[in-house]
């Protein structure tokens, strides 16, 4: 594995996910999210691009395409470490399972087929920290070009890579920034020992090796539960008809 | 014209090696007078008959007003703002500054990476990440260091706009003292502008002394920068 990313002892794990897009990684970590839930894991979860003080200039970078490849790589960079700082890193210390839809590998994968230097980006992202499980869900480029694409549906200017110019079909050029992606990916399966899980499988199959993955982990997590007040309900014969009121019965369960 | 070299990896899809304009850069540390020397010497360029244009710090069309939002809120980590400052730094680099050179402009710049650096070191924020994350930074043509001491700045200061909250190293400096606070950060900054110095090549300009005096010494020094640019393109003889 690379010296790249730091090492940690936190009590928490940091499973994530990476792929390119229509590789179906959000669906497995969405099924997996939920079915540590219903066991009363403590899961948090962060998601590639949500910061929100940060997100406002990306916003506003894409919508004027005013982004370069050192710019767009840059505020990504800045995203991510407003995310690590502010969800992820505390969450691993107090303890919980983090669940992160996407990480640095796919900057390291992103910006580099845009034209960064490799060992550049490894660098701006150094303060990450390296997962205790890092899936990719590997897929080929016809496949996931064949799940993105159906319906023709309007692909984002960056999205496809025409800021690139290679060319000025969105299709065409989507098709080969995606190529350049997928090549990246191999060499960072490699270089960080992520492991590989084929997504052309059927969803289910993916699914029990995704979960034969992280039951390893689960030893000494912390538990939660949500719905406290279910037991407290049984006990004493009440009908909770007051919780609705605090929002509890409102299927707050659901937040991590 | 500019030499094109950086500080570390290349801007992505850059292929010139030369540039006909000049790139100057003042630095120096907050109320040091920077922006009224670089105000006078634009007028002063362009008295010459010099194309000149003004950069600075959170002036992108990119980051500028997010990182003001980010400094209002008090939102964001020390690393956070320095990733936003480098995202300002590199779409000014890409949109105004080599653009500008490429036309045969003077392009003269209120900071540069180097006050990156020194807020960095003066924070504590791991020095080599930051100088490695701006080295698609163009190395300029030259780096003026207005260089003044903490009695001759504090005065200046008061008689203007007073002690910044940011300016005072208050995010995260023990005490809520501002004065107290204000006299360590720039001291710490101060020193951090000398520890780098040699490493960059700053010519350094003595800015204890008057605004007229500081333009004298800049005008002689600049002059020497972009008088080559009037013999460039002439045969020689």
């Amino acid at each position: 594995m690379s010296k790249s990313l730091r090492r940690t002892a936190y009590p928490g794990k940091l499973i994530i996910v990476e792929g390119i897009d229509g590789s179906g990684k959000s669906t497995q970590l969405d099924l997996l999210r939920k079915w540590l839930m219903s066991q009363n894991y403590l899961v948090a979860f962060s998601e590639w691009n949500s910061s929100p003080m940060v997100n406002r200039i990306t916003k506003r970078g894409k919508k004027t395409k005013a982004l370069s490849p050192i710019s767009f790589s840059l505020i990504h960079a800045a995203d991510f470490l407003d995310r690590l700082e502010r969800q992820i890193l505390p969450a691993l210390e107090a303890g919980a399972i983090v669940l992160a839809d996407r990480y640095v590998f796919t900057a390291f994968a992103r910006d580099v087929a845009r034209g960064c230097e490799p060992q550049w980006v490894r660098d701006e992202y150094s303060m990450a920290v390296h997962p205790t499980l890092a899936m990719y869900f590997r897929v080929p480029l016809d496949e996931s070009l064949n799940r993105i694409l159906v319906g023709r549906p309007e692909l984002k200017y960056y999205e496809a890579g025409l800021d690139l110019g290679w060319s000025s079909d969105p299709y065409e050029s989507f098709r080969l920034f995606q190529g350049r992606i997928l090549q990246e990916y191999d060499k960072i399966v490699e270089e960080y020992g992520l492991a590989v899980i084929d997504a052309t499988q059927p969803l289910v199959k993916q699914q029990e090796q995704v979960r034969e993955l992280v039951t390893p982990l689960l030893e000494g997590s912390l538990k939660v539960s949500l719905r406290a007040w279910r037991e407290a309900l049984t006990k004493e014969s009440l009908l909770g008809r007051y919780l609705e009121e605090i929002g509890a019965n409102g299927g707050t369960g659901e937040q991590s | 014209m500019t030499q094109v070299r950086f500080y570390g990896s290349p801007l992505p899809h850059f292929s010139e090696t030369e540039l006909p304009g000049k790139f100057i850069v003042i630095e120096g540390t907050d109320g040091v007078g920077r922006s009224t020397q670089i105000a006078l010497l634009q007028e002063w360029l362009e008295g010459l008959g010099f194309a000149a244009t003004a950069t600075g710090l959170r002036r992108s069309n990119l980051a500028g007003k997010g990182i003001a939002r980010a400094k209002q809120g008090h939102t964001v980590s020390d690393s956070v703002m320095h990733l936003l400052y480098a995202t300002d730094l590199a779409d000014r680099l890409e949109t105004q500054i080599i653009p500008a050179l490429r036309a045969g402009m003077v392009v003269l710049t209120d900071r540069y990476i180097y006050s990156l650096i020194v807020r960095a070191q003066a924070r504590g924020t791991d020095p080599q990440w930051i100088r490695k994350v701006v080295g698609f930074a163009l190395v300029p043509d030259a780096i003026f260091y207005l260089q003044a001491d903490l009695p001759h700045l504090v005065p200046r200061v008061l008689a203007t706009r007073g002690f910044d909250y940011w300016e005072s190293g208050m995010d995260f400096l023990k005490g809520r003292k501002l004065f107290r606070n204000y006299v360590r950060y720039q001291t710490r900054l101060l020193a951090q502008f000398d520890a780098i110095a040699d490493e960059f090549g700053f010519r350094r300009i003595d800015a204890n002394c008057s605004v007229v005096d500081v333009f004298s010494d800049l005008r002689r020094e600049v002059s020497a920068v972009v008088t080559p640019m009037k013999r460039e393109g002439v045969e020689e003889e």
